[in-house]
């Protein structure tokens, strides 16, 4: 029920062109962040307004939105998202992710494949990949418009000097389109292949940072490594205790003040659909050894 | 090949051509011209505020002369003006064929990375994708310029001024430039820790066939290091020439005062 003290989706119908157009920008050349003028949200940073405005710009009265933080479509933030739009567009929301034309996601990539049908936009705090080694913003910007991104491999090589294996988990870095270096932020690296000639459109949105950046349909998508020190997708070694996946990315939930945990999808609605469909996982809370799973 | 060879040394590497630049009323340098050819090393000394940062940076296309002009002789043979390379090209040049050691360290390192990525950088920033080889380059380049390999991981924070200097040559030299400019290399560190710095980089360039543009005001420097000498008052060239030749009999009368006020005890 769209309130009439709102406009439809919330922001006014000349902020949504100013969206589109960055959106469009950003399509156009994959990977490349694209500045605009992100507004205020009713909601306070840190809650995604970049993934919110992005939404907005291009949600429709058809649409049906789903909306996840890390993989769970009932945490607070998803939960005030999708009911922000179900009160400001009227539109359907839903947990299934096959239902779904838009899902605005914090920190994960549905476990169930994409189709065309769909776009993913991403909730992201910091969409410069060269931060961290180059605080100058004149300066990260000359090293994408001429694609020196040796920098980027420094950081990799820092992780390998003091941890023996490329430790970063989160925000791993990527290519796109053999052209921009680019930021997943902050979705774990287990589900970078995930992005990598995905049928759906993927959006992110940066509110704080103020720039859009995208990756069109089928588009190729490398994470960043070394020839000696492949890419690897890091999950626990288990399958998940409900479900008995052995495939999907888990969560590790401390059962017990006696150091007892299980693993579980973080993907809810992955692990639900599956159950319904009869598979079962061991529910026995047996501590398993961490370990990297290669593929 | 042995005559290509003799004509690849028979040709400038790089060309400055009447180069001038002012700063308001200030002229920093003016008319400077010279050839430099490869394996030559230039010291340009002078007294404070004579232009030669201004020259060096101008040179190595820092900065852009209000008049005259700048040419390389490329790894291809060609001899290019500098500013009709476009930006990605400079770049290029400065990451791979040329060096430029700061007189401060901190301002040509990374001193939140080790001493290894330091070195390592410019290797990956021309495609290295192999970790072992880049780490194995860094080591030997650490060995080369006398830095324990035990100290590869560590950041040039925990090094001393002596070690950040040597380290800032390694991450230089790791790519086999032609040229490197340096500004002031030895400035602010005790006589003992140069006499260590000017031995090491006295062996590098000779064994690797470096051409050196070194600014110093440090006559003693330029006596030890340099083949030429170009001495510099109020931005002009006064006086150039071999450097043993200009500092045992100057001719200028500036140079002498120079001389004498410096090598003299
Ligand atoms: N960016 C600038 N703006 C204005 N004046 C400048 C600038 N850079 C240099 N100058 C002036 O140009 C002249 C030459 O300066 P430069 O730094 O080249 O001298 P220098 O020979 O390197 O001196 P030092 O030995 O002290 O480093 C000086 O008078 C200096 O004040
Ligand atoms: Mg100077």
């Amino acid at each position: 029920m769209s309130s009439p003290a709102y406009n439809f989706a919330y922001l006014d119908e000349q902020t949504k062109r100013m969206v589109r157009r960055a959106l469009l920008k950003a399509i156009a050349i994959p990977g490349y962040q694209v500045p605009f003028a992100s507004r205020e949200m009713p909601m306070p940073y840190g809650w995604g307004t970049g993934g919110v405005q992005v939404t907005a710009a291009i949600i429709g009265p058809a649409d049906v939105l789903k909306v996840i933080d890390q993989g769970s479509d009932d945490t607070t933030n998803a939960v005030s998202i999708r009911k922000f739009f179900v009160k400001t567009a009227g539109v359907a929301a839903t947990t299934a992710t096959e239902d779904a034309t838009i899902i605005q996601t914090r920190h994960r990539i549905p476990e169930r494949a994409l189709g065309e049908h769909q776009v993913l936009v991403y909730q992201v705090p910091i969409p410069e990949p060269l931060r961290f080694l180059e605080p100058r913003e004149t300066e990260t910007r000359r090293m994408h418009a001429l694609a020196e991104y040796g920098l980027m491999h420094v950081k990799l090589y820092e992780d390998i000097a003091k941890f023996g294996h490329i430790a970063t988990a989160y925000d791993y870095p990527v290519k796109v389109n053999d052209r921009y270096v680019m930021d997943p932020s902050p979705t774990p690296k287990f589900d970078n292949p995930k992005m990598d000639n995905c049928a759906a459109i993927q959006l992110f949105g940066a509110g704080t940072e103020k720039r859009i950046y995208a990756i069109p349909p089928y588009t190729k998508v490398v994470s960043l490594d070394f020839e000696d020190h492949p890419f690897v997708p890091y999950r626990f070694n288990a399958p998940c205790e409900l479900c008995g996946s052995e495939d999907s990315y888990l969560d590790e939930i401390v059962t017990d003040d006696k150091g007892g945990r299980m693993f579980v999808c973080s993907d809810s609605d992955y692990c639900e659909g599956r159950q319904a469909a009869g598979h079962t996982g061991s529910l026995i809370s047996a501590p398993y050894k961490e370990r990297a799973a290669r593929g | 090949m042995a005559n290509q060879n003799l004509r690849e040394n028979d040709e400038p590497l790089l060309i400055a051509d009447d180069l001038s630049k002012s700063f308001g009323k200030i002229i920093a340098c003016q008319d400077v011209s010279f050839k430099l050819y490869p394996g030559e090393i230039l010291a340009i000394v002078g007294e404070s505020g004579s232009g030669k940062s201004t020259l060096l940076q101008i040179l190595s296309g820092q900065q852009s002369s209000g008049q005259g002009r700048v040419s390389y002789r490329m790894r291809d043979g060609v001899t290019r003006d500098l500013s009709t390379l476009g930006e990605a090209e400079r770049r290029f040049l400065f990451r791979t064929d040329w060096g430029y050691v700061h007189q401060d360290p901190a301002q040509g390192l990374r001193m939140a990375v080790s001493a290894g990525a330091n070195v390592g950088e410019r290797l990956m920033a021309v495609g290295w994708n192999h970790y072992g080889r880049i780490r194995a380059a860094a080591s030997s380049w650490l060995e080369r310029v006398e830095i324990d390999v035990a100290r590869i991981d560590d950041t040039p924070r925990t090094y001393s001024g002596g070690m950040r200097q040597r380290l800032q040559i390694a991450r230089n030299l790791v790519t086999q430039p032609r040229l490197v400019f340096m500004d002031e290399p030895t400035g602010g560190l005790d006589v003992s820790v140069q006499a260590r710095l000017l031995d090491v980089l006295r062996n590098l360039v000779r064994e690797l066939h470096l051409a050196v543009v070194i600014v110093t005001h440090d006559l003693a420097v330029a006596r030890l290091l340099s083949d030429r000498l170009l001495v510099m008052k109020g931005g002009q060239v006064i006086e150039t020439g071999l450097t043993d030749q200009v500092l045992d009999d100057p001719a200028e009368h500036y140079t002498q005062l120079l001389v004498s006020s410096i090598l003299s005890p």
